[in-house]
């Protein structure tokens, strides 16, 4: 933290500037102490000015203040052209200011260790940890020959190296091995300037003389703690410090305008996504709940869990909805995101729409057709970039470890640590989440895509404030807190959906619910069936659900009922008997179609026609 | 908030073009500043690093990898030819010798007596780089490359596959609104660049190659036919080094969608003429277009390099074209710009614009569906 931060951080602050410079926006809020509390106030955006003719960020930055300055009243931008700090009065200038920043294609990394599933793991999740991209993965064990493995390092032009491998006083010859092949590559800079590449090495520090004596006259060599000491702990914080500390020092450095940036903010400037990851801990561990976070862009589409205390972050880097949603359909297939469009469909058209968007990015449905089928492909992409996180995040691999009988049993067999029937409150944000035209398409969306099991909370956020909010806990988590909560964060609601497969004749739950009104409820839901009971966040609603079905399950054991008090949100309460863990759907159009426009009628997701 | 703008593309029949030709590598620039060149000049070289070979030699010749350098007959950083005798261990009494040959012609790169490895490096690849288009060198960046300026007619597409090539332009259709059918091709169009209407098929692109044309321009294309003739998806507009045999530039967008007449029109008055074209697309910062490119060699070009006009926002009468369904591929002019945002039948808000489409309709397109047609 700097002595600015320190020192405001003594003073109480009063008044925050925060912006995230985005590949193509830079989006500045304002937070402010109203009465007791912080609140998110005014926010401006400019188009983020790293590339020609500006070539300098700052602009963008000064253009986005300049926004909040005519629309707040309060002068943010002196005379000179900078952002004015510390507050001089109500009216001129902010305590704080901070920036996150994933210009320029953020922050990308290559990455390699000994063992794939071991020291590489390691050495990828301390990489994604801090939000970084990864190009690549290498490992001695990773089926490529070493040859095929130099050419592409070549061919990568990363940011930086992060290199793993072996325990401590473990292998030497394969992490030198590795060495050798970083060496004879001679990576470059992305950026070039005359720079020699950085390398983080992370592995065995009995081999660090070697490594050394390698890399060091091709590279700039750094030395850090082992990612993975022994084969049951990993030790990522250290890496991860270090690719924070290269991503201001030479990545951020050499990016237009940036060193001006670095001396403007009153905390190190993160990559975007290591700020959200940040966020996501933060409200994990104050409210003491599992959290799986999920951020869908127009390229890239980042999930964030925090399950048992344990963070995980992934990055699809080719799942996204408008430069990659060709690749989602590449992916996913034609049928699974057809699974999800409520009407026919010419599946050449549909192939030749997708193609279009994807060398149009920048266009928005303007019909509701066209709607509908953007956020059938955005279900898939979601799914997608979930089950990529699901597969990743998982205890570390290698170790023996003791299994009772509950783990034997548990579903799937499957060792994630992301656990849907233990996941609490489920968070969207991006474009096609945060601005969908009614808030209940958000909540089917993130439904569809993620399956969650049990109660599940679900939450979008607002105007995508997570990222400055990231690197506002890191100078005062209080006023970061107090702001998600109340300007963030909209609450949709909860997803109530018992685990097992529906028997479709049979009738699936039984839902008694005592209504804020007094109203009660007392009905059976059959198979395969939505149902919204509208209920404000504020409301409290008694619910008493019995599975009708002897394998279903809401979380209190197959076949038992489930008493529980039951939040609403901006959409309410749904209850989702389509079974789970994977959502049942006819693959035949004559029978998918009708139960599509029965699930859209129940849920009010679109308007009707002729309305 | 700054005027919404999406860049159009480029149409245009005459207009100051600058190409950048830049070494992958450092390498020699072999042209100065006021020098004509011709598309085919090299203007400049440089050699790649060969590719490394790593070889554990310790494994091969059964001995220890500490001990390696001693049955080494060459050393690091000398050079080896294909088949060389490079290590040999004495045997036992003469007999059972072990023996290990340079497995490309090249350099030594490093011995490792840790893990017995032998980096080979394959001599280095030439690398040439030519003008592209004819003109003149107006800029050059010592070891890098240069600028070449010209003045030429100036036609960008949306999506594009293959790299640069040069050939001269046929036409295959008569009109916009046509196909360009299979039938339509002929071996007189060899090393062409074929001009076609509203529509390619496969049938179309496979006999266009398998005649030996040079290039393809058409309006629309079938996106589920790239996969039929690259053999995997496109799923990032990222392109420029397939090897398709030709280039293929597509000036609309996926499906069938006439040209838009004015580029026809354009091209059609280059029948004859000699381009160059480039389907390298990349639809992300700095983004890159297709495009086609024929020069007006008797005319003189400044010998600064000339920069683009700032473009300005799209003005009420303007060409644009919508590239959105339902208007997608249409072609109009801006009737009205209203600034308050409208709720579209998406139930989405958005700021609009008013389109009267050459068939007289008008309608409401937000925005962001909407591209000028630049000239």
């Amino acid at each position: 933290m700097s002595d600015t931060v320190e020192q405001a951080a003594n003073l109480q602050i009063r008044s925050v500037l925060a912006t995230d410079c985005g590949s193509t926006t830079t989006k500045a809020i304002l937070i402010e102490k109203v009465g007791d509390g912080y609140r998110q106030t005014w926010r401006g955006e400019a188009p983020t000015t790293v590339e020609a003719p500006f070539e300098d960020v700052t602009r963008g930055v000064v253009n986005a203040a300049t926004e909040i300055q005519e629309l707040s009243g309060r002068k943010l931008v002196s005379a000179e052209g900078r952002i004015i700090t510390p507050e001089q009065s109500p009216d001129e200038g902010v305590d704080v200011y901070i920036s996150t920043s994933s210009a320029g294609g953020g922050l990308q990394l290559v990455v390699g260790g000994v063992v794939r599933s071991m020291s590489a793991e390691s050495a990828t999740r301390a990489a994604l940890g801090a939000g970084a991209i990864v190009m690549d993965t290498f490992a001695t064990n990773d089926k490529r020959r070493p040859h095929e493995q130099i050419e592409r390092i070549r061919q990568l032009r990363p940011d930086m190296i992060l290199m793993a491998g072996g325990t401590d006083g473990g292998t030497r010859k394969h992490v030198v091995a590795l060495a050798e092949r970083i060496r004879a590559a001679r990576p470059r800079t992305r950026l070039g300037g005359g720079f020699n590449l950085p390398v983080i090495y992370a592995g065995n520090e009995d081999v660090r003389d070697d490594v050394t004596e390698l890399l060091n006259e091709v590279c700039d060599l750094q030395i850090v703690n082992n990612v993975r000491p022994i084969l049951e702990d990993e030790n990522l914080a250290p890496a991860r410090d270090k690719i924070h500390d290269l991503f201001m020092e030479h990545v951020m450095a050499q990016a237009p305008g940036y060193d001006k940036l670095m001396t403007w903010t009153d905390a190190p400037i993160m990559p975007t996504p290591g700020a959200v990851g940040l966020i996501m801990q933060t409200i994990s561990r104050q409210r003491g709940i599992n959290i799986l976070g999920v951020d869908i862009g127009g390229a890239t589409t980042d999930v964030f869990s925090v399950f048992s205390e344990i963070f995980n972050r992934t990055v699809s880097a080719n799942l996204g909805m408008s430069y990659s949603v060709s690749n989602v359909l590449a992916e996913a297939g034609l049928p699974a995101i057809l699974r999800w469009v409520p009407f026919d469909i010419d599946e050449k058209m549909l192939r030749n729409r997708i193609g279009n968007k994807m060398i149009r990015p920048t266009t928005i449905p303007q019909t509701l057709e066209e709607l509908k089928i953007e956020q059938a492909i955005a279900r898939e992409a979601l799914r997608l970039a979930f089950i990529q996180h699901r597969e990743f995040a998982v205890g570390l691999k290698g170790v023996q470890q003791d299994r009772t009988i509950a783990d034997a049993f548990r579903q799937g067999g499957d060792d994630s640590l992301v656990q849907m029937m233990e996941l609490d409150l489920l968070v969207g944000s991006g474009g096609v989440l945060s601005h969908a035209p009614r808030r209940v398409q958000s909540m089917r969306m993130m439904i569809d895509a993620f399956a969650p099991q049990g109660i599940t909370e679900l939450a979008v956020d607002s105007i995508f404030m997570m990222p400055h909010l990231g690197v506002l806990s890191t100078v005062n988590e209080e006023a970061a807190t107090q702001v998600f909560e109340k300007d963030c964060i909209i609450y949709l609601g909860t997803c109530v959906a018992p685990l097992g497969p529906v028997r479709e004749d049979q009738p699936a739950l039984r839902v008694q619910l005592k209504m804020p009104s007094g109203e009660l409820i007392d009905e059976t839901l059959d198979s395969l069936e939505l149902k919204l009971y509208p209920a404000a966040r504020a409301d409290e609603v008694e619910a008493t659900i019995t599975p009708l079905q002897r394998q279903l399950d809401l979380g209190a054991g197959p076949g038992k009922p489930l008493i529980k008090t039951l939040r609403g949100g901006v959409v309410g309460i749904v209850i989702d008997t389509r079974g789970r863990p994977d959502i049942q759907i006819p693959s035949a159009a004559s029978q998918r179609v009708p139960l599509l426009e029965r699930w859209v009628h129940a849920l009010g997701e679109y308007p009707e026609e002729g309305s | 908030m700054a005027a919404i703008f999406t860049p159009g593309l480029k149409v245009a029949e005459h207009a100051i073009v600058h190409k950048d030709r830049r070494l992958p590598l450092e390498g020699q620039v072999t042209v100065a500043v006021g020098d004509q060149v011709t598309a085919d000049q090299v203007v400049a070289r440089t050699e790649l690093p060969g590719k490394i070979y790593p070889v554990n030699l310790a494994n091969k010749l059964g001995v220890d990898a500490g001990r390696l350098k001693e049955f080494l007959l060459k050393g690091q950083g000398d050079k080896v030819s294909e088949g060389e005798l490079i290590a040999q261990t004495p045997g036992f009494l003469g007999l059972f010798k072990a023996e290990a040959h340079a497995i490309v012609s090249g350099t030594i790169e490093s011995i490792s007596t840790i893990t017995g490895q032998v980096i080979f490096q394959a001599d280095p690849i030439p690398v040439e780089v030519d003008a592209y288009i004819n003109g003149k060198v107006v800029e050059v960046v010592p070891g890098e490359g240069c600028v070449v300026q010209s003045a030429a007619t100036f036609v960008q597409g949306i999506f594009g596959l293959g790299g640069e090539t040069k050939g001269v332009i046929a036409m295959g259709v008569n009109a916009p609104t046509d196909r360009l059918e299979a039938s339509a091709i002929d071996d007189s169009m060899a090393g062409k660049i074929i001009i076609g209407g509203a529509y390619l098929d496969l049938a179309g692109l496979e006999r266009a190659i398998a005649v030996g044309a040079a290039g393809v321009v058409t309006g629309g294309f079938d996106y589920d036919e790239i996969k039929e003739v690259l053999g995997y998806e496109v799923g990032v507009a990222i392109t420029g080094g397939e090897e398709l045999g030709l280039t293929l530039i597509v000036t609309e967008g996926f499906g069938s969608i006439q040209m838009a007449p004015a580029t026809f029109e354009l091209l059609q008055n280059k029948a004859g003429k000699r381009a160059s074209i480039n389907g390298a697309t990349q639809i992300r910062a700095g983004v890159m277009r297709p495009e086609l490119v024929v020069t007006f060699d008797d005319e003189e070009v400044p010998d600064q390099k000339v920069e683009a006009p700032e473009p300005v926002g799209i003005t009420i009468g303007d060409q644009v074209r919508g590239i959105r369904a339902p208007y997608f591929g249409s072609l109009g002019k801006v009737a009205g710009l209203p600034v308050e945002p409208v709720v579209l039948d998406s139930g989405s808000k958005a700021r609009v614009m008013e389109i009267e489409f050459e068939n007289g309709e008008l309608a409401v397109l937000p925005r962001a569906n909407v591209e000028a047609i630049e000239r």
